[in-house]
C-alpha cells in the first residue's frame, strides 16, 4: 500500500549531478513495524557507500528494495535517473509493472550473505547462466566473459567444480563473478562476509577492494567488517531505527562520530572484535 | 500338477500379461509425471482460476476411488461421446489418479527449494519461466525423487485394477487361468511374486539410479 502520494516526485532525474541511485522518502513497513522511515539517500556514480548499524535497523532492506526483492510502501527509488519502483504513465508515476522492473533490474547486481550459487551448475556454468539465458549472449562469448571474471576473482582453476566442492570464501568469489558477468552499473553486497570463517574473509574482501580500485562501479555494501568498510568506502551511513542516524566519510564517522548512538554502536563493535 | 508343469502350461499367458502390466506402468507413469508437473505448477500460479482448476483436479482424483475413476473413464465417458479403447482407458485412469498425488509432491518440492535460490535467479534478472525451468525445477527434482519412488510402486500396483475392464494385464491373465484351473495358490502366488519383483528389482533400482544421476549433476556423488 502506498502511504505517500507519488505525484510530487519527478518522472526522471536529470542533469549533470544525477545520482546513480536515489531513494526519495522511501518507506517500508511490515504491518505496524516500520523498517525504513522516509529514507533519503543518494549514491553518486562510482561511489562506494557502506551501510552499518545494529541488526533490525533496515540496512539489508535497503539493498533488497534496490534489487526489487522487496516492495516499498512509500516514496520512489531512482536508478540511473529512472524510477525503479515506479514508471511514468500518463504524465505521472504509477507502480512499475514486471516489464519495467526487468528492464531496471538489468542495471543492478547483488551478492548475498549465503552466496546462493546454483548447486546444480559448476562455477563456470553459474557465471554463464545469466549472460546466456538472460542477456542472450552466444555460449562462446559468455564462456569467455565468465572465464575472465573467474580469473579475476582467483577462481579460474576451480571453474569446473560444483559449489558443494568449494569453500565459503570460494563460493562467494564465484558469486561475485556471477553478478559481474551481467555487467551491472550498481553492485550490492549484502553481508557477503558474515557467513564466512574468519580466515577466508580476506579472500573475499580483497576481491571487493580490487573492484573498487580498478572499476568505476557504483556499490552499496552492508557489512560488519568495520576495518574493511573504513578502508574502501567513500562514505559510511550509520542506520538506526530505519533512518540514517549519521553519515560521512570513513574518517569522520569512525574517527569523530557526532551522534551518541553512533558512538555507542562503534564502541560496542570495537569491544566485540 | 506340479508348479513347473503349471508354469510350462500357462507361462506364456502370464508372461504376456506381465508385459502388458509393464507397458501400462510405463505409460501411466509418463502421464502421471506430466500431469503432476503441470498441476503442481498450476497450484502455485498467480491466477486464481488456474489455481482453482488444479485444486479441483487434485481433489477429485485424490479424493475418489481409482476403481470408480476407471469405470467412469471407460463406461461413462462414452455416454458423452468420448470413447477410449480399454488399454488406453486403463493407463489414462491410473496416470490421472497418481498424477494428482504427484502434483502435491511437485508443489512441495518446489516450495522446499531454498528461498535464496529464487532470489539469486531474480537478481540475475531471469524471467519467471527461466527461474523455474533452469534453477528451481532441477533442484526440486532431487528433493522429490525418493517420494516418486514410492508413488511409482503404488502406480504399478494400481494397474492391477485395469483387469476389471478386461485389459489383458497380469492380473487379468491369472484370474482367467484361475477360473479354468482353480489353482488359486499357484496363479495368485505367481502374480504376487511378479508384482514384487517388478517393484523391488525394476522400479526401485531405476529410481536409485536416477537419484545417483541427479546427485552427480549437483556435484555431490
Amino acid at each position: 500500500m502506498d502511504t505517500t502520494d507519488v505525484s510530487a516526485f519527478p518522472l526522471r532525474l536529470e542533469g549533470e549531478a544525477t545520482p546513480m541511485v536515489s531513494f526519495k522518502k522511501v518507506t517500508k513497513s511490515y504491518g505496524s513495524l516500520v523498517v525504513l522511515d522516509s529514507l533519503d539517500l543518494d549514491v553518486a556514480e562510482g561511489e562506494m557507500v557502506t551501510i552499518i548499524g545494529p541488526s533490525g535497523s533496515g540496512k539489508t532492506t535497503v539493498l533488497r528494495m534496490l534489487m526489487t526483492l522487496e516492495t516499498i510502501n512509500g516514496g520512489v527509488i531512482y536508478v540511473d535517473g529512472e524510477p525503479l519502483t515506479h514508471m511514468p504513465r500518463g504524465g505521472g508515476l504509477v507502480r512499475a509493472d514486471n516489464r519495467h522492473m526487468r528492464k531496471m533490474r538489468s542495471k543492478i547486481g547483488m551478492c548475498f550473505q549465503h552466496f546462493n550459487l546454483f548447486p546444480h551448475m559448476t562455477a563456470l556454468e553459474n557465471c554463464m547462466e545469466g549472460p546466456v539465458h538472460v542477456l542472450g549472449l552466444a555460449k562462446r562469448e559468455a564462456r569467455e566473459r565468465a572465464e575472465e571474471l573467474l580469473a579475476m576473482v582467483g577462481m579460474a582453476d576451480k571453474r569446473d567444480q560444483h559449489p558443494s566442492r568449494l569453500s565459503g570464501g570460494q563460493q562467494q568469489r564465484v558469486a561475485i563473478a556471477r553478478a559481474l558477468a551481467m555487467r551491472p552499473k550498481v553492485m550490492l553486497f549484502d553481508e557477503v562476509t558474515s557467513a564466512l570463517d574468519p580466515e577466508v574473509i580476506g579472500e573475499v574482501t580483497n576481491v571487493i577492494r580490487q573492484l573498487v580500485a580498478e572499476h568505476n562501479l557504483t556499490m552499496l555494501m552492508v557489512t560488519h567488517q568495520m576495518g574493511f568498510a573504513k578502508d574502501i568506502s567513500d562514505r559510511i551511513c550509520f542506520f538506526y531505527g530505519g533512518r540514517i542516524e549519521e553519515q560521512g566519510s570513513p574518517d569522520e564517522l569512525f574517527g569523530n562520530p557526532r551522534k551518541e548512538r553512533t558512538q555507542q554502536f562503534l564502541s560496542a563493535v570495537k569491544e566485540a572484535t | 500338477m506340479s508348479y513347473f508343469e503349471f508354469l510350462g502350461q500357462y507361462g506364456d499367458r502370464i508372461f504376456s500379461g506381465t508385459l502388458i502390466t509393464m507397458a501400462l506402468t510405463v505409460l501411466s507413469a509418463l502421464l502421471a509425471v506430466a500431469i503432476a508437473v503441470a498441476a503442481g505448477l498450476m497450484r502455485m500460479a498467480p491466477n486464481m482460476a488456474v489455481r482453482g482448476l488444479a485444486t479441483v483436479y487434485i481433489e477429485i482424483f485424490r479424493g475418489t476411488s481409482l476403481l470408480v475413476q476407471l469405470y467412469w473413464i471407460f463406461f461413462v465417458l462414452p455416454l458423452f461421446g468420448i470413447t477410449l479403447e480399454k488399454f488406453t482407458a486403463g493407463f489414462v485412469a491410473v496416470g490421472m489418479n497418481l498424477g494428482a498425488y504427484g502434483a502435491e509432491l511437485v508443489r512441495g518440492a518446489i516450495l522446499s527449494v531454498p528461498k535464496g535460490q529464487w532470489e539469486a535467479a531474480l537478481a540475475l534478472n531471469m524471467s519467471p519461466a527461466k527461474r523455474m525451468i533452469r534453477v528451481i525445477l532441477p533442484q526440486a527434482v532431487l528433493i522429490m525423487l525418493p517420494s516418486w519412488g514410492n508413488l511409482l510402486i503404488e502406480l504399478l500396483k494400481g494397474t492391477a485394477l485395469v483387469a476389471l475392464i478386461s485389459v489383458a494385464d497380469l492380473m487379468f491373465q491369472v484370474k482367467q487361468i484361475n477360473g479354468t484351473t482353480f489353482l488359486s495358490a499357484q496363479t495368485f502366488g505367481t502374480a504376487l511374486i511378479i508384482y514384487y519383483v517388478l517393484a523391488r528389482f525394476m522400479i526401485t533400482p531405476f529410481m536409485r539410479w536416477l537419484e545417483r544421476v541427479m546427485m552427480r549433476k549437483m556435484g555431490r556423488a
